[in-house]
This record gives C-alpha cells, structure tokens and sequence, in this order.
C-alpha cells in the first residue's frame, strides 16, 4: 500500500477518530486490486478534510478550489480520456458549493467515480451546518438545532443520471471497497456516499460518543436495502440509514455521444431526406 | 470574419484542442465558433454549467497536456475570477478572452466598454502578477490570441485577452499565414528523472518544467501555498518563496512579454496612449492632429498588464502632455499617472461605455494639450 502513498507527508492532519481514514484505506486498496497502472489513474479533490486525501496519494492528484472538483476533473477527464479519474470530497464541497457542478456532471454521464465522505458537517472550519446535517442536529451555526431538511445524496445522484450509485457507512469497509471497485470499473459517472463519524466536531456537539460509539451507531441504524427507489433510500439518524447498491445501469457517456455527434454516420440531415425518415 | 470568430481560429492555430464555456453576450461567437470548429480537428467543445466551471475544466484540461481556452464578458469574468486565482498559484497555462461590455452588474450587455481592466490585473484574491492582452481589430484578435497561448505556455499561467465588444463584432478582412510562418510555444517539459524531479522548481528564469498528468512524475499540483515539491507548505516563508516566484517569473521577463506600437513618436509633443477599440479612435485623432500640424504621436498598449511604465517615464521627461483614451471612469490612467511620477502633465479622454470614444473628442484633448491648455 505504501508505493500508493506519499510517506513523507504522514502524520495526516485529520483528528483521531476521523472517518476519512478507513474510506482512503478501502479506496487505495480498490485502486491496487484494480490492476491498472497508477501512472493512468488521477486523483482530483475539492476543499474539506476529505479534499486532503488528494496530497497523501502518489498518484497524479489535485487539490482545486472549494466546491470546483467535478469541473476541473471533468476538463481533465475530456482531455485525457484513458485517465481513470476518481474525485473525493466532502458532503459540503460536493453539495453545496459544489451541488451544481455534482447534478451536471452526473447529468452528463462524465466517466468517473465520486467518493463522497458524508460527516454531516463542516468539519475543517471547526463544524458548521452542511447540506448534510440532519434536522435538529446542532452545529456551530446551529446550536438551538438545524433548521433546514438535508439532502438525499444518493437519490439526487440517480435522479440526475449517474450509472453507478451506493452507500455504506464508514464500519461496512468491505463493501465500501467492493463499491469503489464497481464504480470504478462502470463507464459513466458512479457515486459512492460514505456516513463516516466526525467525533471532534459534529459527535461532540450531538453527544454522540467517541469514534468507535459513532462508528457502531451509524452501523446500528443502518439496513441494507438495495436496488431500492432512492426516494426510499433515506438517512435518518433518529431511525434508519438505508444502505446498499441503489443503480447500477448501462447508459452512454459524454464522450459516447460526443464522438456519435460529431462524426456523424448520417449525410446532413434536410427535409425528407430518406436517411432522415422516422424510424430509420 | 468578425473578431469573435478570429479569435477561435487564432486559438485552433496556436494549437487550443480544448474549449469549455457558457454563452454570454458579446463573447458567445466565439464559443459558438469552437463548437463548430473544435470537433473537425479532434477537439473537444464543452458548454458548461457556468463559468466557474468552465475555468476549472479548462485548468484541468491543461493539466491534462491539452492546451485550453475560454471566452467570457463581465459578469462571467467575474464568476472567473477562484479558478483565474487557482491557475496562477498552480500555474496552469490557458487562455481567457473577456469580450468586455459595459458595467456593472449586467449593465449594457450588448454594447462596448474597457471597465474590466483593473479586474483584469487585481480580480483574484491574493497578490500576484498578471499577462493581459488588448487587440484592437479581428485581426489582432487572431495575431494575439496566438501570442496569448505562447505567454501561457512560456510563464505558465492564464493569459487574459481583453478584448471588447465593438472588435468582437466588427468584421474586417483578417490574414491567416501559413502554418510554418506561425510561431508556436509548448509548455518546457521535466529533463530529470522521476525521483529528481521537483514540480515547482524553477529554472534560472523563474520559470519551472511542466510534467502533464499522466507523464509519470506522479505529481500534486494544490491551490494552498506550497514547496518545491508542490506539496502544501503552511507557514510564512514558503509564502514568501512561492508567491516572491510567481512574482518575479513575470517580473523578470518584462521585456520579452511587454509590446507597443507606436505611431509618429519621434518628435512628438503630446503623446495619446490607449488600447483595445479606442486605440483606432485615438489613431484617427493623432491622424488628423498632424494633418493640423499638431506634433502628437501614439503609443498603442498591446499588453496591457505588465504596464509598460518604464518607457512612459522616459517619454514623460520629452512630452508636453500624455493623454489616456479609454472607455471607463479612468482605470489604466492611474497606472499612467503613476509610472510618470508628475513629470508632464496626465489627461483622461473616456466615457463610461455604451459607445466608442469619437476621435474628434480625443482631437480636442490633442489641440488643447498642444496649447499648454490641459
């Protein structure tokens, strides 16, 4: 695992506890089983604590602006189109500054794998309230409880088109790497969501234990549904997290429609031209 | 062909494969151009979801070995501005081309100003050095646009090209040479090995060899200030080296990257300055100010940022006056009035946009200059 690693930047600054860990650890070691050639595989992140992933992987990698991952690997991905791309970051980065960015891509069906690391929170800036964070839940910015509904990530992925999408908490390590594998080896835009503990800012503030108490909790309330309508798919942490494979489909890429409109089979189209008939 | 469109296939000649962008108004023929174009030569056309990200795909694309561009106006430009910020800290080469309107906010979406230009030099965040650009026809627009890749590619960063609304529409007659009389520059590629190589190490000039994703080198390339080694490095002094760098890469060139054209400056008394549309305003009004008989001459900014203050202030010790013609509230002036340091006398011809500046205008300023009467 180490030749995946840059060494020389360990100690990583995440806190004790954190989450990020095991979810980098399930993703280095789908990239190695994967048996492509790391030389072929980048690594793009946004900003957060999952961003950081990005600066410890010997890997071609990036670390870009707050919310802007998906765009830059996108560029990056229709310029070098054998580079296995695989984006990491946060539910913040991905949702919320980056939430238009996440529903075009997946629009688009661009060839790559988001690992979204979902901790209900902002955890970089100390905790505050994210697109994540359950009602009620207290943060920083929310101390009397969140007012506001969270997203279903899962769900808006499959409703904007993404081939590939799962979810799994931070204790099911076995299926997160078998998930990353599959998205890996799906053409088209996969999705896999993590609900990994932050003890040291949104399990503090919600008394929710220590790590291994938050690990077994997110645990506890989930149930394995899959194939389920993502609509179905909720993460309620008062009742149960749905977890699971929710899609799995064959659909063109970007580029599979691309290169279909720009080279095209058909003389130009015009009036009633036979080639151009219904059906045909 | 009109600007917009001269400024594509300057683009396609200078090697561009890559276009990512969102339409806006005047800079949506040139995205509607490399739709059309880009495809034929095995590029790839992508509308994005806004501008913001249309700049990060296109720094993603450089980083891909695929040289990139976008094209955008004001309020786009502004949406630009994180990503500008990430490729110069990054250094990331790519083109950006602002066909400027009028402002701000929406403002006169469809007619002419020059009010980015201070965007252009402090828009990002941070301190740091700039290129820009100003042509004043299609076929600067094609010429420059070519250059701006080369710049790019040579200093490793985005490149603006600020152009505006009246050259992007015109259409003038625009000369495409031969390819072989194009001069084309590709980013320095790394001459060491893996393990000696270090991605934000610089050669003598400032500047430091590129390696593409893919080539190898395993690189990590982040926006947080960072070492040599390109890896994050949180404290003063690494601050110090990395920003004193891109600083000094633009710094120390000026004279390769600085250009101007001049037009009668040999025994000239009152100097107009100006760029972009209002340079050929200010061409007529020297014209005809000579026809007078009036000494005036002009000096034309083809890069607009670095400015080129060290040659105003030597101009400044021989002139009665310098005149600045620019459609905005007088925004390079200050950078006039700063480089001549009080040594004649510095004069503002502008409107705040919506029409070009009229030569007679300019030619008022002229004569009364030439009167001693600014």
């Amino acid at each position: 695992m180490d030749s995946l690693l840059r060494t020389e930047r360990i100690p990583h600054i995440w806190c004790p506890g954190c989450g990020i860990g095991t979810v980098f650890n399930a993703l280095l070691t789908a990239i190695k089983d994967s048996g492509y050639d790391p030389d072929a595989v980048a690594m793009v992140s946004g900003i957060g604590c999952t961003g950081r992933m990005a600066g410890y992987i010997r890997l071609d990698s990036f670390h870009t602006t707050h919310g802007r991952a998906l765009p830059f690997a996108t560029g990056l991905k229709l310029a070098k189109p054998d580079t296995k791309i695989i984006v990491v970051s946060g539910d913040g980065d991905l949702f919320a500054i980056g939430g238009n960015h996440f529903i075009h891509a997946a629009r688009r069906n661009i060839d790559m794998t988001v690992v979204c690391v979902n901790n209900f929170n902002y955890g970089m800036t100390g905790g505050q309230q994210a697109p994540s964070t359950p009602l009620g839940a207290k943060t920083t910015t929310t101390i009397n409880g969140s007012p506001e509904e969270p997203f279903n990530f899962c769900d808006l992925a499959a409703s904007c088109g993404a081939a590939y999408v799962a979810r799994w908490t931070a204790q099911q390590v076995r299926s997160i790497r078998s998930s990353i594998s599959e998205a890996m080896e799906k053409r088209g835009f996969g999705f896999v969501e993590v609900i990994a503990p932050c003890p040291s800012a949104f399990g503090r503030r919600n008394r929710m234990g220590n790590a291994l108490e938050m690990l077994k909790f997110y645990r506890g309330r989930s149930v394995i549904r899959s194939d389920i309508d993502t609509r179905d798919a909720i993460v309620d942490i008062d009742r149960e997290i749905v977890v699971g494979k929710f899609v799995d489909i064959e659909r063109p890429t970007f580029m599979d429609h691309y290169e279909k409109f720009n080279r095209p089979q058909m003389p130009p189209w015009r009036v009633g031209h036979p080639d151009h008939q219904k059906g045909r | 062909m009109n600007g917009d469109e001269a400024c594509c296939e300057g683009a396609l000649a200078a090697g561009c494969r890559f276009f990512a962008g969102y339409p806006i108004t005047p800079a949506t023929e040139i995205a509607e151009s490399m739709s059309r174009r880009l495809p034929q030569l095995g590029g790839i056309y992508i509308q994005m979801e806004d501008e913001i990200a249309s700049m990060a795909a296109i720094l993603g694309a450089s980083w891909g070995g695929v040289k990139s561009m976008t094209s955008t106006s004001g309020p786009g430009f502004s949406l630009m501005m994180e990503n500008i910020g990430l490729g110069i800290c990054t250094e990331t080469p790519c083109v950006v081309c602002n066909v400027q309107r009028a402002g701000p906010s929406t403002g006169l979406p469809t007619l002419i100003a020059q009010g980015d230009m201070m965007q252009a030099r402090w828009g990002s965040h941070g301190h740091y050095e700039i290129i820009a650009l100003s042509p004043s026809s299609p076929q600067e627009m094609f010429d420059m646009t070519i250059r701006a890749f080369n710049l790019s590619e040579t200093y490793r960063l985005p490149v603006l090209m600020m152009a505006d609304e009246v050259v992007g529409h015109m259409n003038e007659r625009v000369v495409i040479p031969h390819e072989d009389e194009i001069e084309i520059i590709s980013r320095r590629k790394p001459s060491v090995s893996r393990e000696e190589y270090l991605p934000y190490k610089a050669d003598d000039d400032w500047i430091a060899p590129m390696a593409n994703c893919g080539d190898g080198y395993r690189i990590h390339v982040t926006g947080l200030t960072h070492d040599e080694r390109g890896y994050p490095a949180m404290n003063a002094e690494a601050q110090e080296r990395m920003v004193t760098r891109l600083v000094n890469k633009i710094r120390k060139n000026r004279d390769k990257i600085i250009a101007t054209k001049n037009l009668y400056m040999d025994d000239v008394e009152v100097v107009v300055v100006s760029y972009g549309i209002s340079a050929r305003s200010a061409m007529k009004a020297v014209r005809d100010a000579r026809s007078e008989g009036i000494r005036a001459g002009l000096i034309k900014l083809e890069t607009v940022w670095p400015f080129p203050e060290e040659l105003f202030r030597s101009v400044a010790g021989s002139a009665k006056a310098l005149i600045m013609a620019e459609i905005n509230g007088g925004q390079m002036v200050l950078e006039l009035e700063r480089s001549v340091r009080g040594a004649c006398p510095v004069k503002l011809v502008s409107n705040f946009g919506g029409a070009i500046i009229h030569p007679r205008t300019i030619l008022d300023a002229i004569s009364k200059a030439a009167k001693g009467k600014l």
